[in-house]
């Protein structure tokens, strides 16, 4: 029988973790204390519900409900000046809470001000298309379905975008291991060749410290190679290697390197 | 009727040179490897750097062409991801025999430091290949020595057999 292995979280984890350690938290000030964010957070605030707002690292963070972002996008865009989507995508917080985190990077050039949008979505759950307000959310939510498969409603082309149209599997996902899993190991060559080809071909090998036994009978030291089979000890003569073989090559004139003038002088 | 000056019967004067059919098609293909311009990543910059003045490829008649049907060596420069592995078969198969490969830098060799879902481990699982070039990325001179063995192991062939086909791994 197979040993059972926690699929939840299958991203590397460091070996010891300190029980009584806090993980350091970036320090939250009030919105009040930012005139501008103040003003904005208060236009927000007259027309969508706002769960809770902040400043982090100067930049305001306002979380709203999922079904709200058109609107609040729209707002930001047409009466804020936040006229530039710079980012967004998703978090994953599945085996945490089952949800997701999505985020929007907004950014007024007329105030220089950042604000991030965030609100969360259930695992399953799909999110509203702003691809409408900003064309750069266009590729961002077709991203954010090829690494998280969280849909966006309403979208023009919602396919993957970097990983190929018959890829399975949601790579930015916690469960999803970072050498891939199995259809990921033999995607390529279940393509190509078909299924048949993989006894052949043989399995991908991942181990950085796969040491084969005809390494050093295959891979000589540069200069100092030696005919296959010859057992290597480490201290082989320097073997000139010739360009042309012994007997010349056809029409070409032989090097002869006793007669041929080196450049000494890089600078030259 | 004029006088010949010449002597064609001393002094290598005959312009005549007398050799196998093996060796003159041989020296023919080994001095106009046209190469497909294959730039996947940064070992693409460098074999650029190659065709260009400074290390100019041409002089060993190796000169880039755009097309794998022009083309006699496929010089593969760069990270292979899985979703275009299915072309550069394609590509290797609309190459005329015959072909070579040349594998340029660790991750075309391996797949390098990308060890990850995304990443082809090795181009030598999709297409056979010829000459594996070190280095991260190598330098101009590694692909200039890399193409000069090419040609090396291109005489030692038999040129009037069809290419054996290459064990694939």
């Amino acid at each position: 029988m197979r040993t059972y292995t926690n699929k939840k979280n299958v991203q590397a984890k460091p070996y010891y973790t300190d029980r009584f350690w806090k993980a350091p938290q970036v320090a939250k000030y009030e919105v009040e204390s930012d005139e501008v964010f103040a003003a904005d957070l208060a236009a927000i605030k007259a027309k969508f519900p706002v769960s809770d707002a902040f400043i982090q690292v100067e930049q305001m963070t306002v979380w709203i409900n999922a079904s709200d972002i058109y609107g609040v996008l729209e707002l930001m865009r047409d009466e804020l000046a936040y006229t530039q989507l710079s980012e967004m995508s998703a978090i994953d917080f599945i085996e945490q809470r089952d949800e997701f985190e999505i985020f929007y990077q907004m950014l007024s050039m007329t105030k220089r001000k950042r604000i991030r949008i965030k609100y969360t979505i259930k695992n399953g759950q799909a999110v509203d298309s702003v691809e409408k307000l900003f064309r750069s959310a266009d590729w961002s939510e077709r991203e954010m379905f090829d690494m998280f498969g969280i849909e966006a409603n309403a979208h023009p082309f919602m396919k993957r975008i970097l990983m190929p149209y018959d890829w399975q599997g949601y790579p930015l996902l916690k469960t999803y291991p970072l050498q891939g899993d199995e259809f990921a190991a033999w995607y390529e060559v279940d393509k190509i060749y078909g299924k048949e080809a993989r006894e052949e071909i043989g399995p991908e090998i991942r181990d950085t410290s796969t040491i084969d036994r005809y390494d050093s009978e295959r891979f000589a030291k540069l200069g100092h190679e030696v005919p296959k089979g010859t057992e290597i000890t480490g201290d082989e003569p320097k073997n000139e290697q010739n360009y042309q073989e012994e007997g010349g090559v056809f029409l070409i004139k032989k090097f002869d390197k006793d007669s041929s003038k080196v450049i000494d002088d890089p600078q030259r | 009727m004029a006088q010949h000056k010449v002597n064609y019967t001393q002094d290598g004067g005959l312009p005549v040179a007398l050799t196998s059919i093996d060796k003159i098609v041989n020296w023919g293909r080994s001095n106009s490897i046209w190469a497909l311009t294959y730039g996947l990543a940064c070992c693409g910059i460098e074999m650029m750097a190659s065709g260009a003045s400074r290390y100019d490829f041409d002089r060993f008649g190796t000169i880039f062409r755009a097309s794998p049907r022009q083309a006699d060596v496929m010089i593969v420069a760069g990270t292979l991801t899985k979703k275009h592995a299915e072309f550069i078969k394609r590509l290797y198969d609309q190459m005329t025999e015959p072909r070579w490969v040349i594998s340029m830098g660790s991750c075309a060799n391996t797949g390098g430091m990308f060890n990850t879902y995304a990443t082809v481990q090795g181009v030598d699982r999709i297409i056979p290949v010829d000459l594996y070039l070190p280095g991260c990325a190598p330098r101009p001179e590694t692909l200039q020595y890399g193409v000069m063995l090419l040609q090396k192991k291109i005489r030692a062939n038999k040129a009037g057999n069809a290419q054996k086909p290459k064990r694939l791994m």
